[in-house]
């Protein structure tokens, strides 16, 4: 091999680099964060695995049904109706957009931009109807 | 060698004619097909419109109404703003309008005339998105963003899609888009829980409110002047409708219709 001298230490030097985030956290992924569920609501309108994955695909598609397709069709969970939307549906159990939605957004570092028009509860609330 | 060449020259010659002619002879013959087709077919009057088929929501506007209660078209108008987190900027460059007042000059220019009514010539009227048959803004969409709800005909829009290229803005004859040029959430005095904000470089306009019709409700505005009797509101396919009858009834303009929009508000000036 050629030039061995050189090629090994700048392997050595590119693999410690590329490697950083993993030594310098010395191998820990932070405390995995822990949403604030709904208090006394069990259900969701998917199961937890099947929300954890794909709620941003099935706010995709109530957004579309509702818009587009003209289908607004209410979604049941435990009894209660709700009408498809983030504001309408999701955020009328969790609550509290920064103790549920921002723990993992910002542990996955993902910035979803639902919330530059969606009000999220704590922003309806500070300019509320007062009489 | 001299027979060769006059020989060439013919044969070049006649080619040279062949391709000039050709084009000509071909012109000739496709107008000819052309001409017999036209002689099959009936033309329909110009502007004639034809039946259309499925649900059509559409407006009455009564101006003879408005004009005598000044204070319904702001109750009309503040009710829309509050049910759509509407913003009010305090530069009138920056205004949002989804219904809102203008005078008639600037709603019908091209029916302007010197001696017009007193209504006419004082009273504010109700102008908002014509959600047209032919709309110009959804053509001019390149996203897709506004578009025509086939079940009723309403000129929706999907936020989520727009760029804010404007080119809707521009399309529209009515004036009836609006850009939110910086972020709109400090100028909203009361949010509707229920509803988004907008945020800064989208283009908002009426939504016929679609989503109070389904709830059942009918739009923000027919809510207060639906008993005054000044906006009816309705399916204008349905022969039976409250809002044919009146439009059977009374004699109805509508804005722009040499833009050849099919605009699906009316007005009884």
């Amino acid at each position: 091999m050629y030039n061995k001298g050189t090629i090994i230490p700048g392997l050595m030097i590119f693999i410690v680099f590329v490697t950083f985030p993993l030594w310098y956290n010395r191998l820990s992924a932070g405390t995995v964060p822990k949403p604030d569920l709904p208090i006394g609501q069990k259900e969701c309108v998917a199961p937890v695995s099947e929300m954890r994955d794909n709620h941003m695909k099935l706010l995709n598609q109530w957004r579309d049904a509702v818009l587009r397709d003209d289908d607004r069709v209410n979604v049941k969970v435990g009894g209660k109706e709700y009408r498809k939307g983030l504001q309408t549906a999701c955020m009328q159990c969790h609550t509290d957009k920064e103790k549920f939605c921002d723990t993992c957004h910002t542990y996955a570092a993902v910035q979803p931009s639902c919330w530059d028009c969606h009000l999220t509860p704590a922003v309806a609330a500070s300019k509320k109807e007062t009489h | 060698m001299d027979t060769k060449r006059r020989k060439f020259l013919k044969i070049a010659g006649a080619a040279a004619l062949a391709g000039i002619g050709a084009p000509a002879i071909v012109k000739l013959t496709s107008s000819a097909a052309i001409a017999s087709e036209a002689v099959q077919h009936e033309t329909a009057a110009h502007g004639e419109v034809a039946a259309a088929t499925g649900v059509r929501l559409g407006m009455v506007i009564d101006m003879r109404k408005f004009a005598e209660q000044p204070e319904l078209l702001d109750q009309a108008i503040a009710a829309c703003n509050k049910v759509h987190n509407i913003p009010h900027f305090p530069d009138r460059k920056n205004e949002i309008k989804w219904i809102w007042k203008a005078p008639y000059a600037n709603v019908f220019p091209e029916l302007e005339s010197i001696h017009k009514s007193e209504m006419a010539k004082k009273a504010p009227f109700a102008v908002l998105c014509n959600h047209c048959d032919n709309p110009s803004c959804v053509k001019a969409c390149p996203t897709k963003a506004t578009f025509v709800q086939p079940e009723n005909g309403i000129v929706a829009m999907d936020f989520h899609r727009c760029i804010g290229c404007r080119f809707c803005m521009a399309a529209c004859p009515y004036g009836a888009r609006s850009f939110n040029w910086q972020d709109p959430r400090p100028f909203i005095d009361t949010y509707n829980a229920e509803f988004p904000t907008r945020m800064r470089g989208v283009v908002e306009k009426c939504n016929f409110c679609g989503e109070r019709l389904a709830l059942g409700l009918e739009p923000a505005c027919v809510e207060v002047a639906k008993s005054a009797g000044a906006m009816v509101f309705g399916d204008l396919n349905d022969p039976d409708s409250e809002i044919r009858k009146v439009l059977d009834k009374e004699f109805t303009i509508q804005r722009n219709p040499a833009a050849g929009t099919k605009p699906s508000v009316y007005y009884i000036v």
